[in-house]
């Protein structure tokens, strides 16, 4: 075993060795994994990112209550009467005056022009009562003001400011039928909050028309546990034609549809690709044997076993991916890392998020490096045990 | 079979196919030498001299017939069992050296010792080096020497598990005079003086003249000669 073991690190430092006599060729390998793993990493890592930005923004201790059936808010409808009957509902907390913590709100859709390329998108524009931002952890006025109730005056995510144009603090925009003032900027810790502009629920009802009519309540429970007994009260009055769930199994449900929809196309591309990188890999690993024919059969002829010659060519394919998928891997985290775009979010709005790099995608990539590796390895790997010895000499 | 004999060769047949073509290089060759005979091998371009030595090195299998080299039949061996048995038992030397080139001369002799477990590889490589009087090269890359020295290091590669039987395939081919003078004195001094058999397949009649005795081989047949002992 011992003799095996060092007949293989022989072979595998004679195979490495050797490379820059095929350093065109084996560039060209890492290339091709490198850019497969830089494919697949970039989607998965744009994934990673949405989903973290919707996650994060949901709490157990918030309760969602949308009308039945409505998977998003913008086509959630609750009137104000169920507003009323949710705020007498058990489970919710409530301040020291007694009022219960929960904010109706409207979920309407503005255009706003993306400073990257001057392109038209949707933009959140949320009316929130005055508990609405006191119900969202991690909310901090970062420049000017709240909004004052019933005025025209917005407050503005810092990720629109990042990603959008024209809504810097004290910039004066036309909403709807009116002109409003940006009076404040904030903080949303990274949250999809943070794509979002808030205004006062009562006066976008106003000036847009939306008298009596919500999209989503959302509650402060006494605590997660509590959510039961609100959604029990809900589904057994036949009023409340609602349907009632916490902030986190909202957002997760609404991230996991569109980063599912981003891994199912990354997934195939960078398979895709890696076919084409197998061909590499394969043709690279064939002419590494046929140029080591002779070092073959002579390791062969002097009592070296196929076992040997078998690794190391494996080893040699396998590191030459390992190569490109770091380098794929390091290439991903220098270009896409911490990048901050945005993309149509589960209410076809502007959702602005990071990509997100972590060390299991990494993991990921490099491992479908190495699989490139080993099958565009096999193949040739298997030539090199087989190969006779008197062909092998006769080079 | 005689008790001194190394190696036997009994009614052993070999062909080739070349398209519809079959080609028969032995037919029914018979062969004996015994250990510690340092044999030459002559014959014109085709004659079989180099299949002889693959045959005898257990890196060709003949076709029927029996190879018998220290008292093992060879030709039954599996071929892990022959893999092992010619790291055990064989040392080649080949007419290109076939020296690794990412390594240095130590390296290159070390190989051998890799196929079985064993200490004091060093001092192996060491001994061997000074054999082939380069003690002061085995840190060289064969880039960094000579046609001769690099044949040394293989002749040392060759020697260095201490096998039975050596074999040469036109060792000095690619040497100058001088130089194959050298490298045939030292295949003289590992016969006479380490009791090493050797085979060398070669063209140069004057190379064969360094072994004790010379085959000629022509269709299929030795026809022997005394030479100079």
């Amino acid at each position: 075993m011992a003799s095996l073991v060092l007949q293989i690190f022989a072979v595998t430092m004679i195979n490495l060795r050797s490379i820059p006599q095929r350093l065109l060729l084996s560039i060209s390998t890492v290339f091709a994994v490198a850019l497969v793993v830089l494919v697949l990493l970039g989607f998965l890592a744009m994934a990673n990112g949405f989903q973290r930005t919707l996650t994060g923004s949901g709490s157990d201790d918030i309760a969602i209550a949308l009308r039945g059936g409505s998977r998003s808010e913008l086509n959630s409808v609750v009137v104000r009467n169920q507003v009323n009957l949710l705020a007498e509902a058990p489970g919710i907390a409530r301040d020291a005056t007694g009022r219960p913590l929960i904010s109706a709100e409207l979920y309407l859709v503005i255009d706003a022009v993306k400073r990257r390329d001057q392109v038209k998108a949707n933009v959140p524009l949320r009316g929130i009562s005055r508990e609405g931002a006191a119900l969202r952890k991690g909310i901090s006025l970062i420049e000017g003001r709240m909004f004052n109730p019933g005025a025209n005056e917005i407050v503005v995510g810092q990720d629109v400011i990042g990603e959008f144009e024209g809504f810097e603090l004290n910039q004066s925009i036309t909403l709807g039928t009116g002109r409003w003032t940006v009076v404040g900027v904030f903080s949303a810790n990274g949250s999809v909050f943070g794509s979002e502009l808030w205004a006062d629920a009562a006066a976008v009802q106003s000036l847009f028309n939306r008298n009596n009519v919500f999209q989503t309540v959302r509650a402060q429970l006494e605590s997660p546990a509590a959510l039961a007994a609100f959604k029990a009260y809900v589904e057994a009055d036949p009023r409340l034609k609602l349907e009632v769930q916490s902030e986190a199994a909202y957002f997760a449900d609404q991230a996991s549809r569109v980063s599912d929809l981003i891994r199912r196309l990354g997934w195939p591309l960078a398979i895709a690709m890696a076919f084409g990188a197998l061909a590499g890999a394969l043709n690279t690993m064939y002419s590494s044997v046929a140029a080591r024919a002779c070092e073959i059969a002579t390791l062969r002829a002097i009592g070296f076993g196929g076992i040997p010659a078998f690794v190391g060519t494996l080893c040699e394919s396998m590191l030459l991916a390992a190569v490109g998928g770091a380098i794929g891997a390091a290439a991903t985290f220098v270009a896409f890392d911490g990048l901050t775009v945005s993309t149509l979010g589960g209410s076809f709005t502007q959702v602005v998020f990071s990509f997100q790099l972590s060390s299991t995608l990494i993991v990921r990539g490099v491992l479908l490096a190495l699989l490139i590796g080993f099958i565009g390895g096999m193949f040739p790997a298997w030539r090199a045990a087989r190969m006779g010895i008197v062909e092998g000499l006769r080079g | 079979m005689p008790d001194n004999t190394l190696v036997r060769l009994i009614d052993v047949c070999k062909r080739f196919n070349k398209g519809s073509e079959t080609i028969t290089i032995f037919d029914r060759l018979e062969l004996s030498i015994p250990a510690g005979d340092f044999v030459a091998v002559m014959g014109p371009s085709g004659s079989g001299k180099t299949t002889l030595l693959n045959l005898l090195g257990g890196i060709d299998r003949a076709d029927s017939g029996e190879i018998h080299i220290g008292g093992i039949r060879v030709d039954a061996l599996s071929e892990s069992a022959l893999t092992r048995w010619r790291g055990a038992h064989v040392g080649f030397i080949f007419q290109f050296y076939n020296l690794m080139p990412m390594l240095t001369a130590a390296q290159n002799i070390e190989l051998p010792l890799l196929t079985r477990p064993g200490k004091d590889r060093r001092r192996h490589v060491e001994t061997a080096l000074k054999v082939v009087e380069l003690a002061d090269r085995k840190k060289h890359y064969p880039r960094e020497m000579s046609g001769g020295q690099q044949q040394r290091v293989a002749i040392a590669r060759a020697i260095v598990s201490n096998p039975d039987l050596l074999l040469c395939d036109e060792p000095t081919g690619d040497l100058d005079r001088a130089t194959a003078d050298e490298i045939l004195s030292v295949l003289r001094l590992l016969n006479r003086d380490l009791g090493k058999t050797i085979v060398m397949v070669t063209h140069d009649a004057a190379a064969a003249r360094h072994a004790r005795r010379t085959l000629h081989l022509d269709k299929g047949r030795f026809i022997e000669r005394d030479l100079a002992a």
